[in-house]
Formats: C-alpha cells, sequence, structure tokens
C-alpha cells in the first residue's frame, strides 16, 4: 500500500499535522501496525519534494508538531490518478514458503512438516482475525475479511501442496 | 432442439427422447421403468384374464357336455355291438366332489368316452390324473376302500373338464337296465342343454365385471405414474437446456408409451406364466386347463391399444398440474381449492343412468347392460373423483396437534392431499364395488337362497336307499349303526303304492302296448314303514303302538286320499318294468288314525299311509326305499366319509347327503363365489401397488429420514407417522366406499327389484380386509423404513 | 446443564466431554478411517478439515453414534458408546446432541416453528411449551419471522439458521455441524457461522465442525485434519 498517496488522500479532506496524519491514518488503514514517526514524516518531506504538498503554516514554539500540512494541485491529479489505476495483482511466484518446501525435500526434511506448521500458524491468525471481526465495526469486519480471503487463499495453496508433495518430491528431486 | 420441422417428425423425435430417458436413466431410471411394467404387467395379466374367461368356462363345459352319459338319449333298443351300460357313481370325499360312471359293454366295441382308449374291464378302472393322486395320497384310505377297483387306465384331457376334476370309469358286472340306476347308451355326449341366465342374474354379472374391472384400470393408471416426482425433475432440467412446454409432454408420453409397452409385454408374459400354473390351481371347486385360457381376439386388441393410450393420457393430465419450468417444478403452490361441484357430476350421472332401469327386474337386452354397466362405472370411478376433495377438505381440519407422529402425517397429507388420495383411491373403488354387489346379492340371496327345512340339530347327515331285493332293512340299518363316528340312526321305509281300480287299469293297457310308461301315470299313494318313535315324530301323535297306522292328507286340503278300511296294492312295477306282474293288495285297518304332516329332521314330510313294521311288513313293499337320517360325533372328521363308504355298499352312487339348514342356488353362489375371489385379488393387487408407491415416497425421502434418526428419531416414532399418513385416507376412502357402495348397491337392488336388508356383516369383512391390507401393506415398508433410516442416507450428496 | 459426578475411569479422559481412540471404519472395500484419534473438552468448537473423501464425515458420524465404528472407541462423558445399544445411543442424540447438516435437513411439509420444535417433541415436550421454545431459538437466530413457513418457501440461509436453531433447542452439550455453509454464499456462511459460535459459546455446548472452508474454521478454537483416515492435531504436535 502507498502510504504517499493514503496521506495525499487524507489531506484532500482539510489541511493537517502530522501528527492527525498518523492518527487517522492509523484508525482507519493501520490495522495490524501503526506508522513509526518517523515514516511519517520521511514521507511527508518526499511529498514535499515532489511538490505534491505545501507547508500550510507554522506554529510558534519548538515542538515537533509545528508544521500543518495541505495538498496542492498536483498532489490532487496524483491521488485521482493513483485511485484511477487497478493494482497489479501480484502473483508471488517465489515465495518464501515454497521455498522452504523445495528446501526440505532436497536436504531430505519432512516437507509435509513445513507445510503443516504453517497451516496451523495460518488458522491462528485467521481464528484471531475471526475474533476481531465478531466485536469490530463494519470497516473492522471489511479489512478483516480482506486478510481473511488471503489468508484462505495460502491456505487452500497449503492443502493443494500437502496433497501433491510425493508428486513435487519426485520432480525436485529428480 | 428446434420445433421446427414436420409435426410428425417432432413427435417421432420427442417420443423417441422419452424412451431413451425411460432406458437410459442409468440404475434409477430402469428401476423406475420397469416399476411401472411390473405394475401395467400385472393390471394387463389381470385383464387378459379376464378376457380368457368367457372361453375358458366355454371349453369346459363344452367337454362336460362331451362326456355325459345321457340318459334322456338312452337307447330303448335291445343291446348291440356298441351300446354299454351306464350308471352314475359320483360321490364325495372330504368335501371333494368326485364324478364317476359304473360302465358295463354289451358288446366287443362299445362306444367309448373322451379321453379313453378303451372301458376299463370288469373290477378295473380309469381315472383323472387328480383322481389318482389322491387315491395315492396318505389318508385316503377310506376313498381307496370306496373306490376298491384297480387303476388301469389315466383319463386323457379331453375327457376333463379341467386338470383337477376328480373323475373315473369303472367296469361293473353287475349293472342291469332293470336295476332302474343303469341306462343303455350307444354313445356318449349330449347336445348342450344351456339354459339363459335369469335377468337379475345378468345384471349380477354385468355389475361384477365392472366392479373387478374399473379398480384394475385404476391401478394400471397408477402405475404409471411411478417415480413421476423425478420424472418431472428431470423434465426442468430438459427446460433448462430449451426444452418448451409441449415438447416436454412429448417426451413424458413417449416415456409413459414405452413404460406401458414393456407393461404390455410383462403382463403377456405374466399372463402365459400364470396360465401354466392355472392346471395346479382349484378356485372354488373349477379348475381349467393351461389351453382353456384364450384371451377373446378382440378383447387382447382392446387392451393392447387402450392401456397405452390410456397411459399416455394418464401422463399428459398429471403434467397438467405441475409447471414444470427450467428451474424446477413448481407444483401450484396454493392449490387451487379442490371444487366440489363438478367432482359430484360423474357419480350424479352415474345415478342418473341407472335410475331409469329401477323396477325393471333386471336386465334382458344389451342395451340395458350397457347402460348398467356404464351407470355403475361412472359411479365409481366417480367415487375417485370425489376423494381428493374429501381428503383435502378433512386434512385441511386437522390441526397440528397431538403427538409427533400424528403432526408428520397430517402435515404430509395438508401438503399433498392429492397424492394421498390417488394412493387409495383403487382401493376405494374396490371396496365400494363389492359392496354394491353385496348389497345386490344379499338381496337377490333371499331370492335364491332358501331354507331347507333340515334340521341340522337332529341330523347331520341323511341317505336313501334303495333297498337291494331280498334285503331286510334291519341290515341296513345295523350296518350304520356299526359305522366309526355314527352316534344315532333313525330309519323310516318308504314305498308308493296305488288305488286297486287305477293298477288294473294300467295293467290291462301294459298288457296291450308293453309300454312301462303306462304306470308311470298311476296316481301314487305314498307308504312309510317306522317304529312308534319316528311315526310320533312325523304325525305329531301321541299313543302309537306297535299295529298302529296313520293316514296323512297331503296338499291343502289335507283331506287323506285313502281311508280306514280301503285296500290298495302293493305291487306298483317299476318304469322300467318288463311285466305287469300281479295284484298285491292290502287292507288299511279300520283303526287307521287321520293326522297331519309334520317335518322331520331332514326337511321332509310324510304323507299318505305311515304304518308301524307290524301292520305293514316291509317285505311286502315293491321297491322299498329305507330313509335314514344320521347324528354324527362331533369331532370326527372322517366321519361322513364312513358313513358313506358304509352307503355305497349297499348303491354305489353315494345316497348319502348332508345336511345343511340353507340352500343356494347353483349359478348364484358361483357368482357371489366369483365375486369374492376376485375383489379378493383385486385388493391384492391394489395392495401391491400401495407398497411400491410408499417405498417410493420413503425413497425420495431417504436424505431427510437419515437426518431424523441422527438426531435421535425413535424407528416407532416414523413408523407410526408412516402408519398414520396411510391410515387417514383410507378411513375416508373407505367412508366413501361405505357410502357410495351402498348407494349404487340400493339402486341395483332397486333395478333388480328385490327386497331384503343390508349385508352389514358381508360389508364389515370386506372393509376389514382392505383395512387388512393397508395395515400389511404399512408392515411391509417397515424393513425397508428401517433399512432406509441408515446413515448411509447421510452420505448421498 | 451441571455435569453428572462420574466416577472417573482412567487419566485419559481428563476434563474432557468426548474423546475417540483408534477408530476405524471401512465401507465395503473403501477405508474411510484407519485408526482416528479425537478429543474434545467442554464447550470448544473444534474444526475438522481434511481434503474430501478423507474420512471427515465418516468421523463425525463415528462420534455421533449415527454410525458403529468397525474398531476403536468413542467414550462420552465415560461413557463407551461403542457398547451402547441402538435405543440408548438414539437417546443420547435426542438428548445431548445437536445436529446441523448441509442441506435437506429439514421437514418440507412442517413450519419452520414445528421443525425447530421437533426435537424437544421427540424428547417428550408437550406442544405448546416445545413451541415457545423453538420461538425464542427462532428470534436468536434472527428468523423469527419465518416461524410460519414451510423450509420451500425460504431462503438458503434462512434454513441453516432454522436447522442451527433447532440443534440447539434442547440445550445439547455437543453439536456435530457437517459442512453447515457448504451450500450458502460466503455472506450467508458467515452470518450462519458467527450465529452458530456464538449461540453455542453463549449455552456451553462444544462444537465439532466438519468443513473445508478455512474461514468457516476460523471459527473454532483448535483445527483437527483428517488426511487418510487419520486424525492429527496439527497445534498439538507444534506445542509439543
Amino acid at each position: 500500500m502507498s502510504i504517499g498517496h493514503t496521506f495525499l488522500g487524507l489531506l484532500e479532506s482539510g489541511p493537517r499535522h502530522g501528527y492527525d496524519l498518523k492518527r487517522n491514518f492509523d484508525e482507519r488503514f493501520g490495522q495490524d501496525r501503526p506508522l513509526a514517526y518517523g515514516q511519517v514524516y520521511a514521507t511527508l518531506a518526499r511529498l514535499l519534494k515532489n511538490g505534491l504538498v505545501r507547508v500550510d503554516g507554522t506554529e510558534p514554539g519548538d515542538g515537533p508538531e509545528r508544521k500543518r500540512y495541505a495538498i496542492t494541485d498536483a498532489g490532487v491529479t496524483d491521488v485521482g490518478r493513483w485511485l484511477d489505476q487497478p493494482e497489479k495483482p501480484e502473483p508471488y511466484l517465489h515465495s518464501t514458503l515454497y521455498t522452504k518446501v523445495v528446501l526440505a525435500l532436497l536436504t531430505g526434511r519432512p516437507a509435509v512438516g513445513v507445510l503443516d506448521t504453517q497451516r496451523a500458524e495460518h488458522l491462528r491468525l485467521m481464528r484471531e482475525l475471526t475474533r476481531r471481526k465478531a466485536t469490530g465495526d463494519l470497516a473492522d469486519q471489511l479489512v478483516c475479511d480482506h486478510a481473511l480471503f488471503h489468508l484462505e487463499a495460502d491456505l487452500r495453496w497449503l492443502e493443494l501442496t500437502a496433497a501433491r508433495i510425493d508428486e513435487l518430491a519426485s520432480e525436485v528431486t529428480r | 432442439m428446434s420445433t421446427s420441422g414436420n409435426p410428425a417428425r417432432v413427435w417421432a423425435r420427442d417420443l423417441a427422447f422419452g424412451v431413451r430417458f425411460a432406458v437410459g436413466g442409468g440404475r434409477e431410471g430402469w428401476a423406475r421403468t420397469l416399476l411401472t411394467a411390473v405394475g401395467v404387467g400385472l393390471g394387463v395379466a389381470m385383464l387378459l384374464l379376464a378376457a380368457s374367461v368367457p372361453a375358458a368356462f366355454q371349453s369346459r363345459s363344452v367337454r362336460e357336455d362331451q362326456r355325459v352319459a345321457s340318459y334322456s338319449d338312452a337307447t330303448h333298443a335291445g343291446p348291440g355291438p356298441h351300446t354299454l351300460l351306464a350308471r352314475d357313481a359320483a360321490t364325495t370325499f372330504r368335501g371333494n366332489g368326485i364324478t364317476g360312471e359304473l360302465v358295463r359293454p354289451d358288446g366287443p366295441s362299445p362306444a367309448l368316452p373322451p379321453g379313453l382308449s378303451r372301458l376299463p374291464g370288469t373290477g378295473e378302472m380309469a381315472v383323472s390324473p387328480a383322481l389318482h393322486a389322491l387315491l395315492d395320497a396318505p389318508g385316503s384310505a377310506l376313498l381307496r376302500e370306496r373306490l376298491p377297483y384297480r387303476t388301469v387306465a389315466t383319463i386323457g384331457a379331453a375327457g376333463l373338464s379341467g386338470p383337477r376334476d376328480l373323475y373315473y370309469y369303472a367296469g361293473d358286472p353287475q349293472l342291469t337296465t332293470l336295476n332302474d340306476n343303469a341306462a343303455r347308451i350307444d354313445h356318449f355326449g349330449a347336445s348342450s342343454s344351456e339354459q339363459p341366465l335369469d335377468p337379475v342374474l345378468i345384471l349380477l354379472v354385468v355389475v361384477a365385471v365392472v366392479v373387478l374391472l374399473v379398480p384394475v384400470g385404476v391401478f394400471i393408471g397408477a402405475a404409471v405414474r411411478f417415480g413421476g416426482e423425478r420424472r418431472d425433475r428431470r423434465l426442468a432440467a430438459l427446460r433448462l437446456v430449451g426444452a418448451d412446454r409441449r415438447m416436454v409432454c412429448r417426451i413424458a408420453a413417449g416415456e409413459a408409451a414405452f413404460g406401458s409397452l414393456l407393461g404390455l409385454a410383462v403382463g403377456a408374459a405374466l399372463f402365459l406364466g400364470v396360465r401354466q400354473l392355472a392346471s395346479d390351481v382349484t378356485l372354488y371347486g373349477l379348475s381349467f386347463f393351461p389351453s382353456d385360457l384364450r384371451p377373446e381376439t378382440a378383447l387382447t386388441v382392446l387392451i393392447a391399444v387402450a392401456v397405452p393410450l390410456s397411459a399416455i393420457a394418464v401422463t399428459l393430465l398429471a403434467l397438467r398440474g405441475v409447471a414444470i419450468e427450467p428451474l424446477g417444478v413448481v407444483r401450484n403452490a396454493a392449490p387451487r381449492r379442490r371444487r366440489l361441484l363438478w367432482r359430484l357430476a360423474m357419480p350424479l350421472a352415474g345415478a342418473a343412468l341407472l335410475y331409469p332401469k329401477a323396477g325393471r327386474g333386471g336386465v334382458s337386452d344389451t342395451v340395458g347392460e350397457i347402460q348398467v354397466g356404464a351407470g355403475a362405472a361412472l359411479l365409481l370411478v366417480g367415487l375417485t373423483a370425489l376423494l381428493p376433495w374429501l381428503v383435502e377438505a378433512t386434512v385441511r381440519r386437522l390441526g397440528g396437534a397431538g403427538s409427533v407422529p400424528w403432526q408428520l402425517a397430517c402435515r404430509r397429507l395438508q401438503l399433498t392431499p392429492g397424492s394421498a388420495a390417488r394412493m387409495v383411491s383403487g382401493i376405494t373403488v374396490a371396496v365400494a364395488g363389492a359392496i354394491a354387489v353385496m348389497t345386490l346379492m344379499s338381496g337377490v340371496g333371499t331370492q335364491y337362497t332358501r331354507p331347507t327345512g333340515q334340521n341340522t340339530a337332529q341330523a347331520q347327515m341323511a341317505a336313501y336307499i334303495d333297498l337291494p331285493k331280498g334285503t331286510d332293512p334291519g341290515a341296513v340299518v345295523s350296518a350304520f349303526r356299526g359305522t366309526p363316528g355314527v352316534t344315532g340312526v333313525r330309519s323310516a321305509t318308504t314305498a308308493v303304492a296305488a288305488t286297486v281300480p287305477a293298477l288294473a287299469r294300467a295293467r290291462a293297457v301294459f298288457a296291450r302296448k308293453h309300454d312301462p310308461d303306462v304306470f308311470a301315470d298311476v296316481p301314487q299313494i305314498s307308504l312309510t314303514v317306522a317304529g312308534c318313535p319316528q311315526l310320533e315324530a312325523y304325525t305329531g301323535e301321541h299313543g302309537c303302538r306297535p299295529g298302529s297306522v296313520y293316514l296323512i292328507g297331503e296338499g291343502d286340503s289335507g283331506q287323506p286320499v285313502v281311508r280306514p278300511g280301503e285296500t290298495i296294492d302293493l305291487a306298483v312295477p317299476d318304469p322300467a318294468a318288463t311285466s305287469a306282474g300281479s295284484a298285491r293288495p292290502w287292507t288299511v285297518p279300520a283303526t287307521a288314525r287321520t293326522g297331519t304332516a309334520h317335518v322331520d329332521a331332514t326337511g321332509a314330510q310324510h304323507t299318505g299311509v305311515l304304518a308301524t313294521p307290524q301292520a305293514l311288513s316291509t317285505a311286502a313293499l315293491a321297491d322299498p326305499q329305507v330313509q335314514i337320517s344320521l347324528t354324527l360325533a362331533p369331532g370326527v372328521a372322517d366321519a361322513p366319509d364312513q358313513v358313506r363308504n358304509t352307503a355305497v355298499r349297499f348303491d354305489p352312487s353315494d345316497p348319502t347327503v348332508m345336511l345343511s339348514a340353507t340352500d343356494t342356488s347353483g349359478p348364484f353362489s358361483g357368482i357371489r363365489r366369483a365375486v369374492l375371489a376376485g375383489a379378493t385379488v383385486v385388493l391384492a393387487l391394489i395392495g401391491a401397488s400401495l407398497l411400491v408407491s410408499t417405498l417410493e415416497q420413503l425413497r425420495d425421502r431417504r436424505r431427510l429420514l437419515a437426518v431424523l434418526v441422527a438426531f435421535g428419531t425413535r424407528r416407532g416414532t416414523l413408523g407410526a407417522s408412516v402408519l398414520w399418513q396411510t391410515a387417514v385416507p383410507v378411513v375416508l376412502g373407505l367412508a366413501l366406499a361405505v357410502a357410495g357402495g351402498l348407494s349404487l348397491g340400493a339402486l341395483l337392488r332397486a333395478i333388480s327389484h328385490t327386497p331384503g336388508g343390508y349385508d352389514w356383516s358381508g360389508i364389515g369383512t370386506l372393509t376389514g380386509i382392505a383395512a387388512g391390507v393397508v395395515l400389511v401393506v404399512t408392515l411391509a415398508s417397515l424393513p425397508p423404513l428401517w433399512r432406509m433410516m441408515r446413515p448411509e442416507g447421510l452420505r448421498t450428496e | 446443564m451441571t455435569p453428572v459426578p462420574v466416577p472417573d475411569p482412567g487419566p485419559d479422559t481428563g476434563d474432557l466431554l468426548m474423546v475417540a481412540t483408534g477408530l476405524r471404519k471401512t465401507y465395503g472395500a473403501t477405508p474411510a478411517l484407519e485408526s482416528a484419534d479425537f478429543s474434545i473438552r467442554p464447550g470448544e468448537v473444534v474444526a475438522v478439515m481434511g481434503p474430501s473423501g478423507s474420512g471427515k464425515s465418516t468421523l463425525l458420524h463415528c462420534l455421533a453414534g449415527i454410525v458403529q465404528p468397525d474398531g476403536g472407541q468413542v467414550r462420552y462423558r465415560h461413557q463407551e458408546m461403542s457398547a451402547m445399544p441402538d435405543a440408548e445411543r438414539s437417546a443420547l442424540r435426542r438428548g445431548e446432541f445437536g445436529f446441523v447438516f448441509q442441506f435437506g435437513q429439514l421437514v418440507p411439509e412442517l413450519t419452520c416453528l414445528e421443525n425447530v420444535a421437533l426435537p424437544l417433541r421427540l424428547n417428550g415436550v408437550r406442544r405448546r411449551p416445545a413451541q415457545e421454545r423453538a420461538a425464542q431459538w427462532l428470534a436468536r437466530l434472527e428468523v423469527d419471522t419465518v416461524a410460519g413457513k414451510r423450509p420451500g418457501e425460504i431462503s438458503g440461509g434462512q434454513g441453516q439458521r432454522v436447522a442451527v436453531a433447532r440443534a440447539l433447542v434442547t440445550g445439547p452439550r455437543l453439536v456435530f455441524a457437517d459442512e453447515p455453509t457448504g451450500a450458502l454464499d460466503s455472506l450467508n456462511g458467515e452470518r450462519v457461522m458467527r450465529l452458530l459460535a456464538a449461540a453455542a459459546k453463549d449455552s456451553g455446548a462444544a462444537v465439532v465442525l466438519v468443513t473445508h472452508e478455512p474461514r468457516v474454521a476460523a471459527y473454532s478454537d483448535r483445527e483437527v485434519v483428517v488426511r487418510d483416515g487419520r486424525c492429527r492435531d496439527l497445534e498439538q504436535e507444534h506445542a509439543a
């Protein structure tokens, strides 16, 4: 996810401080990991440099929260372009997990074990997300579902691979 | 699937499609088609059997006519090379009627009966295969004793009425024409002496045929619908790929036609099979050779055409009630409330056809037969139209209250009252028809069944023995006294006399003409010689002493024909007499008293001259007959046969009779038996179809049953719900059947113009049998139900 | 719902609600289960997963006493189920267990309310109290609007919720759910699972949840995988 574009989108509704941006971002999108301050200011610095935001005003004092940011016309255009552009589906052709399985097979370790371990871990996470879904609002539910569907896809891949592990073994070790 | 092309080709294509579905639906499809074929086949076999009945009875009676040793055709000429003496020697063994002739050839080449290549010689006999088997059977010792001849030949089929016919010819050297029971004949066979049936009996026959065949039609209709729900789903799938409504109908017609054609083949095969078995079956004393059962050609053609056509008609009619949509079958979700009005029209039309015939005293013409037949059929079929309305109207009022099985059954009936009604409509029609026939019969029966006046409490058997010359009646009596199983013997010796002048005139005529018939025209006076106890019973008088004589009047006048002191002639010559003999006068004592006739245990009245042996010696009587009534020891099963064995020592033609309080006329009891047998078979047939449709319903619910078992439903609960589900429509159907049957019966009785009450016990029995059929069907469907209630049902996903 | 005190038959059952060991079941020549072990604690939701034909449903049928295993033992609260006669196992299913299947489980001619009341009625509860309780459960599963309708007149999701109500109406200790969302889209499936899990949790019922959908399995507390007729408890292995 592009943090820069998200910031621009948030700024479009009105200028705000970096701290407010981080809080808004965390509330809406940062389900799992809150943004680090460093990352906030690094992103804003890049946007400033590219002319997509400008400093709307500086408040007196010496705290870190002195600058307010506003979006520029170029920034608005950039957000529109970003939203119109489809995301490229990510094929994950060389996932770490696949690598692990193949390595396990090559080294004679139990490859199914690798898969099962991962499977248990996936389901543990899915369970956690399902629980969170039960207590959260609609936004929470949709975000959790997004993650759940992805995890489910991974889990299906794990099941499929486990079912075809012998086939894979004979090809890899040939 | 385009609908273009000429109509005939479109039809042919869609019908062919249907056939392919009938055979190509995998195991399920085949099972369904076979089920239909077997159901239709059963019905067709019944129809073919019914169509062979006329021919069967005809060939049977032809053979019976051909073997008769006709006494009316007896030759008065003397013995010749082809003549023989024959004497009827029928008897009864353990309730089986055995027919036989004693024969004695006059010359070297006597006439032969059909089925024999030579007559049995002295002490020999030829027997039918069935009699042969009966003679050989263990426990037939008394019969072997009664027919003490050596079996030398078997009578061929041409000489038998049927395969189970018990018949024999035995050679008896002692036959003479002097013995009035033997006749000299020069050929076997008599011209058929068929009497036209009584109009009332024709009515009975027409109604019986309708009553038996309408349920068979209903049964075939039900068989064609086997597997209908599954078929509807398949047709829905066809709609999904683009078949239109009419194509679907044609395809369904093709399926139905194929199933019913297969059914015709099955029916023909079944019929041929049953025909082969026919020789092993005796139904109410009748048996037939397989070759006797030939369906009438016209009827066979009718069956072959009408069955597939009506199968198609029924299918199309059934499809009218459902909308087969591409996404599934829509049974009219909120079914039209069934309207009573037009459903009443059919039975009322039937009644309207019957009513004008009331008071005609039966049916005597073809138009009348058709009118009555059609009226009865309309009334009966109309009941099947009324039944769905009745079931629906009733179950709508049944709440879901009550036990779980009751609730399940009620709800199910509320959802599909039509199929419930269809299931029992066959039983309704069969029972209604049979009740109608029984009602008519109980009316007719009072006409055709009359009391005999016999008192079975006093005596259970009687024997009438023509006393051989020189035999003392006392010897006969003591022979019966010594018979095992006999506890009491009463006897009287009877003979005839005539007035002296009448007999003298006849002798004078005989002397000129040598015609023994002149003696037959002489007015006869009955003579009875018996001990005092009997005479007191016969006359109702007291104070009889040895030597007493009573004069009892005959007829309405009650005036004795003989007066005390009058002389009568005891020597009345027999009808085959060759000489006139001479008079043997006897004078009625002046002390003879007059009295009135009383009925004895055998239902007979003794009139004329009643005398004690001291007054009139039995030795003086001409051709005396000993009348014996016997009391049998209760519980001795072979007592009657012991008595018969004793009796045939004096008279080979078995002079015994069993006494019974009533007597039923021959054709009437025949029809009654046939109707009861037919109703039983039809009910069994309907039971089979009920079983099939119940099982089919259960199979369609296999998964649901498995689920119910999974959450712990007791088997008994489901069994009870199946029972209720069947019992409710059956009770309604039977109620309708009783009402309809009694109405039809009352109408028919009005036509036959016979009085009489209703045969409630018969109606009860019949209704009971029908209810029993349902119970048996439900019980028979329980084991498959248990089997279906296994968790395997959960696996079919 | 207080557990009846029973003498502890051995160390293996402990506080477990049901324990199965070494289950074997063969259909014809096809082995469906070969030495499967399983256990569930009171109130626990256990997902049984695995590829089609792995023996998931057979395991469920054996655990629920619908099918007698060819070998092995099933203990429910210290009672050996394979030793029970059919009538006793049926009574257990009526009183202690609840069932939800994929489809075709509602009696088509009964209304939804009568369907839910059915297990109570089979247990001998009179009609009126049975239907009152059934109505409460229909409300609980948010399908009280269809109480008077027949199963043919309602949607698949509503039907499954009626089935869940029926499974829970007797207050069972153990609910067996065999692909309860298998015939539903994900939104309806989620809703059924959410209600099932919540209702089971509230009433303290344990759930054996057979499914092939990971998102449905995510409603469980623990997962068991059936592969080639054998059960594996991945988390326990992982922890060990």
